[in-house]
């Protein structure tokens, strides 16, 4: 029997690294070399197809294949990036505006996770609960819940907190359904051991229906984050002080294509590293789940 | 001397989805007494798990009465300890938590059913993996993690559904032993449900054969081997084979059969 564990433990441990084996990491670090160097390569292929096909000169006066007037360039997305960062926004200085729309997401995100979990758990635990709200639920759900925006500038006001709830409305149904889903697919067999084992309502509760339905609530969260920054700037569009989605707006007013491309571009790095940090917390988690899910992320 | 359960004329309905009722156990009567072993054989469908579920408190019976230590079941009880067929360790949780669950259900502190979790552990066999999870493990490993879960928390009633049906042949065997050495020790009242007569023989004091479905009782069989009892040997004493030849040839009926029905609902 300890000559079983023994095996079973060098098994899970693994042997000492041999020839092969740092053939193999060499290749891979060939190989991440590789697609970084091809991933730059796209980026700089597409940036100066754009730069040079906006390229105007006394034979293309709208450019050589693309109108910049409409279409902006990757130079004058540059420029705007960095007249923003040195002398501000029109509507003040750009962290302010960065930082605006990153609050009014988060605290979304937080709010409507919040909501969405305790909800979905409630409904998916409570089958009377989940019976008479359905249809409910259903028909919120199907609604464009975007025109919802209007309603909160005029009620709330065009401070931070119609943003808010325009990304809690729409960060709370995802999640939601991936609480409520995730409630309902714990394994039976968990329960009735948790159950033979002691464990009280509110036990089952906390020990086995919530860490059972983490994964799922996890994995939702990606998605929802994107729609709190959704939220947020949808919100701003509509009428705000300060914000991105004020800074797209106002490029928009005064035909700003480039202002509109760098509004975009900051939002995309505020979303990326959202996503990194989201990842992190995944990981740290579920570290209890085996590896297979990341494999296939790309 | 005392039944530690008794089962009487216990019948239970299941309703199917297409609103129909399907009847699993008609009529069962079942007694074990206090620290015997029993097996429960029987063809696939035939119940058995049903059985181990109404013992358990799990499932109400439809008709007939359960008893567990001359009380009648209602709920779960606290005596009970049920080894399940699949994995059932919480696979969020390190070994050394699994083991920890039943102690800190019941309102034991931390640092006392830590302690005595480690002291499962080892009795079966996993000192050194306490920080492992569940998917990082092999199936016989995490299924004595499953026994050590269930074991800490000193059930008087231990029952158990085909526990080792997913191990491979060895590794099973391993188990059985092992399961013994452990069961000797506490002296609990065992169902052990199994569809591997040899397994049955080879655990059990008695040896109850159930009915193709709705499952009732079809025989009750002694088994006199002495013990302590090796499980891979003890398959070659003349003994086992006269008790084995006994039973299968109730059983061998039974299982026909479910396996003629089975043929039918797949044509």
């Amino acid at each position: 029997m300890s000559a079983l564990s023994a095996s079973s433990r060098s098994a899970l441990v693994g042997p000492e690294p041999t020839s092969s084996d740092l053939a193999r990491t060499r290749a891979r670090t060939n190989r991440r070399l590789l697609v970084n160097g091809l991933r730059v390569g796209v980026a700089v292929l597409l940036l100066g197809v754009w730069e040079i096909g906006t390229t105007k000169d006394a034979t293309h006066p709208d450019g050589l294949w693309i109108d910049p007037f409409f279409y902006g360039r990757p130079s004058s997305i540059a420029s705007q990036l960095w007249t923003w960062a040195q002398n501000g926004t029109a509507q003040g200085p750009l962290w302010l505006q960065v930082a605006t729309t990153l609050e009014e997401a988060a605290l979304g995100f937080l709010i409507g996770v919040g909501l969405g979990v305790i909800f979905g758990v409630a409904l998916g635990r409570v089958r009377l609960l989940a019976d008479v709200f359905a249809p409910y639920i259903k028909a919120l759900n199907a609604m464009p819940r975007i025109v919802l925006g209007s309603i909160f500038i005029l009620t709330i006001g065009y401070n931070i907190w119609s943003k808010v709830a325009l990304a809690v409305v729409l960060v709370f149904f995802v999640v939601f359904f991936n609480a409520f889903q995730g409630v309902r697919e714990v394994d039976r067999v968990l329960i009735a051991n948790a159950r033979i084992l002691g464990a009280k309502e509110r036990q089952l509760s906390t020990d086995v229906i919530f860490p059972s339905a983490l994964s799922w609530i996890l994995a939702s969260l990606h998605t929802s984050f994107g729609f709190a920054l959704v939220g947020a700037v949808v919100g701003e569009y509509l009428g705000a002080y300060q914000g991105i989605g004020l800074m797209i707006s106002t490029a928009q007013g005064t035909f700003n294509p480039s202002g509109v491309f760098a509004a975009m571009f900051i939002l995309a790095v505020v979303a990326l590293s959202a996503e990194v940090a989201l990842t992190w917390l995944e990981n740290r988690l579920i570290k209890w789940r085996p590896n297979t899910i990341t494999d296939v992320r790309i | 001397m005392a039944s530690a359960i008794e089962l009487r004329h216990v019948t239970k309905r299941f309703l199917t989805p297409s609103g129909t009722t399907y009847t699993a156990l008609r009529d069962l009567d079942l007694a074990v007494q206090e620290g015997e072993f029993c097996a429960v054989v029987g063809p696939t469908g035939c119940g058995k798990s049903t059985t181990l579920a109404l013992i358990s408190g799990l499932e109400p019976p439809s008709g007939g009465e359960v008893r567990v230590r001359d009380e009648i079941v209602r709920g779960v009880g606290r005596d009970v300890g049920y080894v399940f067929q699949v994995d059932a360790v919480f696979p969020w949780k390190s070994v050394l938590d699994n083991v920890a669950t039943g102690p800190r259900f019941r309102g034991v502190t931390r640092r006392d059913a830590d302690e005595r979790a480690r002291d499962w552990i080892k009795r079966v066999g996993l000192a050194g993996f306490e920080r492992y999870y569940p998917h990082q493990l092999s199936g016989g490993m995490r299924k004595r993690a499953a026994l050590a879960q269930t074991l800490i928390n000193e059930p008087r009633i231990l029952l158990m559904d085909e526990p080792f049906s997913a191990l491979d042949v060895q590794t099973r065997t391993l188990m059985e032993n092992e399961l013994l050495q452990l069961w000797s020790a506490t002296r609990a009242s065992v169902v052990f449900v199994t569809h591997d007569l040899e397994e049955a023989i080879a655990l059990a004091d008695r040896v109850v054969v159930i009915t193709a479905g709705p499952g009732t009782v079809k025989g009750v069989y002694r088994v006199d081997l002495p013990r302590p009892r090796n499980v891979a040997e003890i398959r070659f004493q003349p003994e086992f084979s006269r008790i084995y030849q006994e039973i299968w040839n109730d059983l061998r009926d039974e299982v026909l059969v479910s396996y003629e029905r089975s043929k039918r609902i797949v044509s």
